[in-house]
């Protein structure tokens, strides 16, 4: 390190020889993270608390000497500083950064430590590798390969535990496996709020338990999942269905509200088995809750659409899209999107509107109790993109009164619904009978029932494309397996549409509706899909900044602005 | 010649066919035999039929000598597709098998079979379909068109490892053709002696032979007809127009079914007229050993053993047994020796055979020169 | 580098001629016609099976009459030509094997595929699948020939168990803490 320190607040300390520059205070995981180091652990969670008691992050501690008598540096013989290290290891996780602090994490005496600590984590732990839906993310695995002994000196009896204790409607928990981290009770008293969890006994009979006559039942209890180490706790849903080394993570986004969780979806085969968070420490830092992890259920749901139909009878897609536009193009047509639909797909549904001259064009809103934490009170996930787009200019309604009124007036003939059921947004059947009805959506409602042309659409695990969340955060999700047989991409019917209606070529698939986004819409200026990063891009949501939407304050977003959510 | 004598003549031309049919057919056995004996296998030990091969002791012993192998064999020719490919030519490819098969019958119809006495009237016969004078001249002639069929079907299959094939058959049968004729040379300037009439004929040639073989009189001849008839038959280690390895099959690879067994039954027909020929050139015909023939043991026992029906039959069956030997010796030779290359066959044939067949015509025409003014 | 220059001795001119070794030669295929024949008439006669040897993957049971099987799916996993397909499954709360938690559904082995490498065995914690010595598999269509769970069973019958982990973590549950 050069000798002139830039005045910028950082300090210096030594890593394994390596000199780091970081904030003061700063946890050693993680500054040594940043280097690419390593330092195994258990209970440390970047988003909860310390509580120090695995022991596994353990490292050396030194400072530079100083002599007691004049408290001038002790130096070598060439100049170098004299380390005086302490005589015990340390935590690295309760440990903050100080100046001059040198760290060792590859002594002998930390190898020594790393081995001791694994050894007794795994005294009392079953040999359930293979029955265990932790094996292949197990840290406890894989710290045992890298820093255990490899063999047991164990040769008493393991202790008995519950094996089977059910914590709540989606929570199990095998308590032999569990090695007392203690990352599910913070997480619990911490993030969620609902202090349910606890140890009971003591030494290695120390069980975690439920306070008696509660349940972990809270809408993030799988997170407990998440963040345990081990394979103690599982969720019942995912429990025995597939090794977690056949899965494929793909990057999405939970659709269920606004905030716009980051997640990954775990498929295998074209078969999603489950939906884990992926962390965005401007959105939903590790979390998400467990209501969003369900969604994946509606791809192979019984009622998903999977043929085009035209008048109630199957037709192909060619077909129906031609008697869609055939009925489009016989205005008025009333124009309802979706809240759900991509921003790529309510471009091309503004598009779509623009040329048939459409006479009315809708969203339908959604409107719960938002908790706070990671779930909004808007609970479409994409009102902001139809916004942004233009498909709409005012937030939307929770019921199409003014469509029903126009249907009931006669200045609207053909209604193309998108994803939404117009009778769960207030129309009723004879409103529906009087209109012809184009839809295209993913699953089967009175509104499919009742249209006289039926698109099948591929839901949000099935299609690429983006969200804008309440932050005004633009996040893409990608496709995550193939489309059920039959259905077809939104974007292609979308296009094919718009094509149709205007005569001229759309485009049809994510990548060439962003060139056109791109080139019209002003805050997606400079953007493409491929360019859109992982954690998502803020795009410039201040014209909209006076519409009253309906979020009030959670994780990452105060509602009073949008400077707010930019720097928190 | 009558209408009955055509008839005779017809009825013996169809036994010599069948006979020779069966004799190929079963050679096709004796090679899958012999090469699994010698491979330490058992070879075709399963195809049966019905009665024959139901009988208790005999019947098995049949099948597991594969007595009935050859009848599936050919069957399975009979019922095979019989594939033309789109690329030939097809006049010439139907041509080809065709070709191949009938310079062997045509050549048989001249080799002496046997020689008797006849009981009534005391005079010589032999056992032939055609005693032609020109006999060996007439095989040479009518063999060398057994080239065509594998030129003309390495050609008209158009393809290109038939077509190599070809080219390599039409030069290796060539060469080897000098070298045969030249070491069959001496043996008839011997027979032609001065002051006898000249001929080409078999049945003389095999008569000169009744004290001393021509193997011991004229051995290196022997040894190079033999090697140049080895060629003249694409046997191994001659095999070169075939050649699976490197051809995979050669000229024959366009074919299949019943003109593929037609090559295949050609190629033993002409292993027959080889060993035949071989036979009668250099190892005494129907003589049973050199110096002795039929009629001197008839001379040593007093019995008829060289006369009327029973002369007949024991000199063709020993002339038969000689050439069942060296029809083995073909499929000996093919199990034992590898294949050369091809410029290992043309240097054999131009630097090899020819030199010494050359060597050995002049050395014995000055030989038997010298020995028949002694003799005068 | 050394180089040794091997001296080839001139070829006499018996053997430039070649025939003494291929009489040599006809002598020693002329031998070999009447040895005894190496060959196994295979239907009727069987080859002799060497321990090791590895022949159709089967599914074991322990003595006990258990499924070994826990359906951990490492097979599945390290099956090079993707041969094995599991589905996974839970076995009740009221099986007498309720403490295993957890054994497979389904279990297929597609033979169209397997290579009979034996990593399958080679990798299986509980040694519950074992390639043993069927070597003749035969079918009439592609289904047939995919082994399912009964009949991997079937083929697979019981073998010995050193282990008895299960029934050792039973006991020990029986017993219960000393606390």
């Amino acid at each position: 390190m050069s000798d002139a320190k830039p005045d910028d607040g950082l300090i210096s300390i030594n890593i394994d020889g390596q000199e780091v520059r970081c904030q003061p205070g700063a946890n050693i995981i993680e500054v040594a993270a940043s280097i690419g180091i390593e330092i195994p652990h258990y209970c440390y969670h970047p988003k909860l608390s310390v509580s120090g008691n695995c022991r596994m992050c353990l490292v050396q501690l030194g400072l530079p000497g100083k002599d007691r008598a004049t408290g001038q540096p002790m130096l070598n013989a060439d100049g170098t500083p004299i380390i005086q290290w302490f005589p015990g290891p340390a935590i690295a996780c309760g440990t903050k950064a100080s100046p001059g602090m040198h760290i060792r994490t590859d002594s002998d005496m930390v190898k020594q430590c790393r081995e001791g600590v694994t050894e007794f984590l795994l005294l009392n732990h079953p040999l359930d590798c293979p029955i265990c839906d932790q094996a292949g993310e197990c840290r406890l695995q894989e710290f045992s390969a890298e820093h255990g002994r490899g063999y047991s000196r164990f040769t008493e009896e393991k202790n008995v535990k519950p094996k089977r204790t059910v914590l709540g409607p989606r929570v199990m928990l095998d308590d032999e496996r569990c090695i007392l981290c203690s990352r599910c009770i913070r997480f619990c008293r911490e993030i969620a709020k609902d202090d349910v969890l606890g140890f009971t006994d003591r030494g290695s009979y120390t069980t975690l338990t439920c306070y008696p006559g509660r349940q972990l039942e809270n809408n993030y209890s799988l997170n407990t999942v998440d963040i345990c180490p081990v394979g103690a706790l599982t969720s019942r849903d995912f429990r025995f269905k597939m090794r977690v080394w056949f899965l494929k993570p793909t990057p999405s986004i939970d659709t269920e509200t606004s905030v716009g969780c980051n997640t990954e979806v775990w498929s295998r085969e074209g078969k999603i088995y489950r939906i884990t968070p992926r962390r965005n420490d401007e959105v939903n830092d590790t979390w998400m809750p467990d209501s969003g992890r369900e969604l994946y259920k509606q791809v192979e749901a019984e009622n998903r659409l999977k043929q085009a139909a035209v008048a109630g009878q199957p037709a192909s897609i060619e077909e129906a899209l031609a008697a869609a536009s055939k009925n489009l193009a016989d205005g008025p047509v009333a124009i309802v999107g979706s809240g759900r639909c991509s921003v790529e797909e309510q471009y091309l549904l503004k598009k779509l509107a623009d040329a048939l001259g459409a006479a009315s064009r809708q969203l339908v809103s959604r409107i719960g109790e938002g908790d706070g934490l990671l779930v909004s009170a808007d609970r479409n996930p994409n009102v902001r993109g139809a916004l942004l787009t233009g498909l709409i200019d005012d937030l939307p309604k929770q019921r199409l009164d003014d469509l029903a009124a126009r249907i009931d007036a006669g200045e609207v003939r053909t209604i193309f619904a998108v994803n939404e059921d117009l009778t769960a947004a207030g129309l009723s059947a004879e409103q529906l009978a009087k209109a012809t009805i184009v839809y295209l959506g993913t699953h089967a409602n009175a509104t499919s029932e009742a249209a006289a042309v039926v698109l099948p659409g591929l839901t949000v695990f099935e299609k690429s494309g983006t969200f804008v969340n309440q932050q005004f955060r633009l996040q893409k999700f990608h496709r995550a397996v193939p489309g059920v047989p039959g259905a077809r991409d939104d974007l292609f019917l979308l296009g094919s549409l718009l094509a149709n209606a205007t005569g001229s070529q759309a485009p049809t698939v994510v990548a060439s509706v962003w060139e056109a986004m791109a080139a019209e819409i002003g805050p997606f200026k400079g953007l493409s899909f491929a360019a859109i990063p992982d954690t998502g891009v803020l795009v410039d949501g201040s014209a909209f900044a006076g519409l009253p939407f309906v979020e009030g304050k959670s994780l990452h977003y105060e509602p009073a602005g949008m400077e707010a959510a930019a720097t928190s | 010649m009558n209408a009955t004598d055509i008839l005779i003549r017809f009825g013996l031309g169809l036994i010599v066919i069948v006979v020779v049919m069966t004799v190929c057919m079963y050679s096709v056995l004796a090679e899958r035999k012999v090469s699994s004996w010698i491979q330490g296998r058992l070879g075709p030990n399963r195809t049966s039929i019905p009665l024959l091969g139901n009988i208790p002791v005999i019947g098995r012993f049949l099948t597991r000598l594969g007595v009935f192998q050859p009848l599936a064999d050919g069957g399975k020719f009979l019922f095979k597709e019989d594939v033309i490919p789109a690329h030939v030519n097809k006049v010439y490819f139907v041509l080809a098998p065709v070709i191949a098969f009938v310079p062997a019958l045509v050549t048989i119809s001249v080799v002496p079979f046997g020689a008797y006495i006849d009981a009534a009237t005391g005079a010589a016969r032999t056992v032939i379909l055609a005693n032609v004078d020109v006999g060996i001249l007439l095989i040479f002639a009518v063999a060398s068109l057994g080239v065509y069929a594998i030129i003309l079907s390495g050609w008209a299959s158009n393809s290109k490892y038939p077509f190599l094939g070809g080219v390599r058959a039409s030069a290796q049968m060539i060469s080897y053709e000098l070298s045969m004729t030249l070491a069959v040379l001496p043996v008839f300037i011997w027979v032609n002696a001065p002051g006898t009439p000249g001929t080409l004929s078999l049945v003389r040639v095999v008569e000169a032979q009744a004290d001393w073989w021509f193997v011991l009189t004229q051995p290196v001849a022997a040894v190079v007809f033999i090697i140049a008839i080895f060629a003249e038959t694409n046997r191994l280690p001659f095999d070169m127009p075939e050649s699976e390895t490197d051809l995979v099959g050669g000229y024959h690879t366009e074919y299949s079914s019943f003109k593929f067994g037609f090559f295949f039954v050609g190629e033993y027909a002409n292993m027959t007229v080889g060993a035949c020929v071989i036979a009668l050139l250099f190892f005494g015909g129907w003589h049973p050993l050199p110096f002795v023939t039929w009629g001197d043991i008839a001379a040593w026992t007093g019995l008829p053993v060289n006369v009327g029906a029973l002369g007949a039959v024991l000199a063709v069956g020993t002339f038969a047994a000689k050439v069942l030997f060296f029809l083995f010796f073909f499929i000996w030779v093919r199990w034992t020796v590898p294949r050369f290359r091809y410029d290992q066959v043309m240097r054999i044939g131009w630097r090899g055979l020819l030199p010494v067949a050359i060597a050995n015509l002049v050395i014995y025409a000055i030989l038997i020169a010298l020995l028949e003014r002694a003799g005068a | 580098m050394p180089v040794k220059v091997v001296e080839r001795k001139p070829l006499t001119l018996a053997e430039r001629t070649y025939l003494p070794q291929i009489l040599s030669g006809l002598r020693i295929t002329f031998r070999n016609m009447f040895k005894p024949k190496v060959t196994v008439e295979y239907p009727e006669e069987r080859p002799p099976i060497p321990p090791g040897y590895r022949g159709v993957p089967t599914l074991v049971k322990d003595p006990d009459g258990r499924e070994k099987c826990v359906s951990c799916q490492l097979c599945e996993f390290v099956c090079p030509p993707k041969a094995i397909r599991i589905t996974p499954g839970e076995i009740p709360e009221d099986s007498e094997y309720a403490h295993v938690e957890k054994a497979p559904q389904e279990f297929e082995i597609n033979m169209l595929r397997c290579i009979y490498c034996g990593l399958c065995q080679e990798v299986c914690p509980e040694e519950a699948i074992w390639l043993q010595n069927i070597y003749s598999v035969t079918g009439t269509s592609r289904e047939e020939l995919v082994n399912n769970k009964a009949k991997l069973y079937e083929l697979g019958g019981t073998l010995a168990d050193k282990h008895f982990k299960w029934e050792k973590k039973r006991r020990a549950a029986e017993r219960g803490n000393a606390h």
